[in-house]
């Protein structure tokens, strides 16, 4: 320990590092002046308030919330049956499906943006197709097609880590497909569908890239953050800010719970 | 395989299958094409195919000089994060034996905080009237703000870095984690010191994590648009990223916009390419 000195106090000045401007940024939510200056003035909840009366900001987070849940639905829905076809599927361009389904991940999102915007725009689908409804037919599907990704990813991982005994057993013991499914597969790979159903929820709702070429006439959290910003930093944004990484503390510590319980 | 189960089978393959198919092969297949599609002189494009944008890119030096612009920044960002990580990885990984999972989510935390506020949260560090300014003028180091120190290439890197330094610890936490404890301490049975050991045995073991972990922060902090938007300022600081933004934006250049992402796809996929070569080991960590 005595020796490790150095390695102690220069991990603990990355830890700064990482952590310097989420606490300036909460800090500066209860500055009491509205020019977002040194030296800081702690003590109002103001912001809070503007906050809640901002109807742009309400319906942005709003949208955002039923993109997320959209995206999702989607990515389980179409995530979970690749995972298996990856892990127990053999045919012709396995492989091909494997790294085109990764691409999203890898990529920068800006190219998975343009290509699903000039994909859409060749199919004449208007970007508000489905609004008022839904935030929009075309950014509901390019959340959906980035983030399907994960969920693949995350339960293949598990299903490879699955002892195919049991299953076999299963079968052995007279139970149909369906209730080896149930009462086997399903309970071995829980963890990991409600793991990769919360990290597509964070990042659906953190998407910028993709949404901002997609989007139609309802901005999302992101975007209407990143629009008050291109004006400048206001003291409301500290405030919904702080919410937001609030908000990611709970989800993160749940995650984390859900990956040691496996 | 029983007869009764086999249509189900089917579906369930077929529909990853053809949500694949339809929603990404597709739409890169088109951005392929579409980049050599001719640029009509009423702003829209033709459907003749021409390598007229690949002319445009590479003979206009914009497109050349701002790739190797990006490039620039990423590799400092690269460098920057791996010797953030790397420290604090090793302490995590062998160091630490009280509250290690609560250490590590600690380090993944900043990762789940909108990435906007952590790209602007530098705008209120290192602003004219910001924390660093306001700091250095109080204790009378300067008189006048510093003005340099936002919208320049320098405040792009250290938000970048930010941004993907617990990216790159990652994968290099989860490799010095799988070393077997046992290698080590036969380095020190045979009286390696330490910095033998970590020279001979964990660096060259934890090797694929770094490649994998540097990939990620390369990859994705050369195709960022927004931090550069929001600290680079001027236009010299743009990056690759804003200039697709801007050809599928206010210039509506769709054609050239397309051919300018195909070759930040190609380069891309070059780097993964010879980085999944380079190391088998780190395939595990895509």
């Amino acid at each position: 320990m005595k020796r490790d000195w150095p390695l102690y106090a220069y991990s603990t000045a990355v830890f700064a590092f990482l952590y310097l401007p989420l606490v300036v940024v909460v800090m500066y939510s209860f500055h009491t002046e509205s020019i977002i200056a040194w030296p800081l003035h702690l003590g109002t909840l103001k912001w809070y308030g503007v906050l809640a009366h901002d109807r742009a900001m309400l319906s942005a987070t709003w949208a955002s919330l039923e993109l997320a849940v959209m995206a999702v639905a989607i990515a389980l829905l179409v995530g979970v049956p690749g995972a298996f076809v990856l892990d127990r599927v053999e045919f012709p361009g396995k492989e091909a499906f494997r790294q085109l389904v990764l691409l999203p991940l890898i990529l920068p999102g800006i190219i998975t943006g343009v290509a699903l915007l000039s994909y859409f725009s060749f199919l004449h689908l208007s970007l508000s197709a489905g609004y008022p409804t839904i935030p929009g037919w075309p950014v509901v599907i390019g959340h959906g097609a980035a983030l399907t990704s994960v969920v693949v990813t995350q339960v293949f991982a598990r299903l490879q880590r699955v002892d195919r005994s049991l299953e076999e057993a299963s079968a052995d013991l007279y139970a149909n497909p369906w209730r080896t499914f149930w009462y086997v597969t399903l309970p071995t790979i829980r963890t990991a569908l409600l793991g990769a159903a919360l990290l597509v929820f964070t990042l659906s709702l953190d998407e910028i890239a993709v949404t901002f070429f997609l989007i139609g006439r309802q901005n999302t959290l992101p975007l209407q953050i990143w629009g008050v910003l291109r004006r400048g930093i206001t003291p409301e944004v500290n405030a919904i800010s702080t919410l937001i990484f609030a908000v990611s503390v709970v989800v993160i510590v749940l995650w984390s719970r859900l990956m040691e319980e496996a | 395989m029983t007869d009764r189960r086999r249509p189900w089978v089917l579906l369930g393959t077929a529909i990853p299958l053809v949500w694949v198919a339809v929603t990404l092969l597709l739409p890169y297949a088109l951005l392929l094409v579409q980049s050599f599609w001719h640029q009509g002189a009423n702003g829209r494009p033709t459907h003749d195919l021409t390598l007229a944008n690949y002319v445009r890119l590479f003979s206009t030096s914009l497109y050349p000089s701002t790739i190797l612009y990006s490039a620039g920044v990423a590799l400092r960002v690269t460098i920057a994060s791996l010797l953030l990580a790397y420290p604090l990885a090793y302490l995590l990984a062998f160091k630490v034996q009280r509250h290690k999972q609560l250490l590590y989510m600690a380090v993944i935390i900043p990762l789940w905080v909108s990435y906007l506020v952590r790209a602007y949260a530098w705008k209120i560090i290192l602003g004219q009237q910001g924390v660093v300014n306001g700091i250095l003028m109080s204790v009378g180091i300067v008189h006048a703000p510093v003005t340099f120190f936002l919208y320049s290439t320098a405040a792009v890197v250290i938000a970048l870095t930010h941004i993907y330094t617990p990216f790159t610890l990652m994968p290099i936490y989860a490799v010095l984690e799988s070393i077997p404890p046992s290698l080590r301490e036969a380095s020190h049975d045979l009286y390696g010191n330490r910095w033998r050991t970590f020279w001979h045995v964990t660096l060259p073991l934890s090797l694929p994590g770094v490649l994998a972990g540097c990939t990620f922060a390369f990859v994705l902090s050369m195709g960022d648009f927004i931090a550069p938007q929001l600290l680079g300022g001027n236009d010299s600081a743009l990056m690759v990223s804003n200039l697709v933004w801007s050809l599928f934006g206010v210039s509506s250049d769709w054609p050239l916009g397309a051919a300018v992402s195909v070759v930040m796809l190609a380069l891309t996929l070059t780097l993964l390419w010879i980085a999944n070569r380079a190391s088998p080991a780190a395939r595990k960590y895509r």
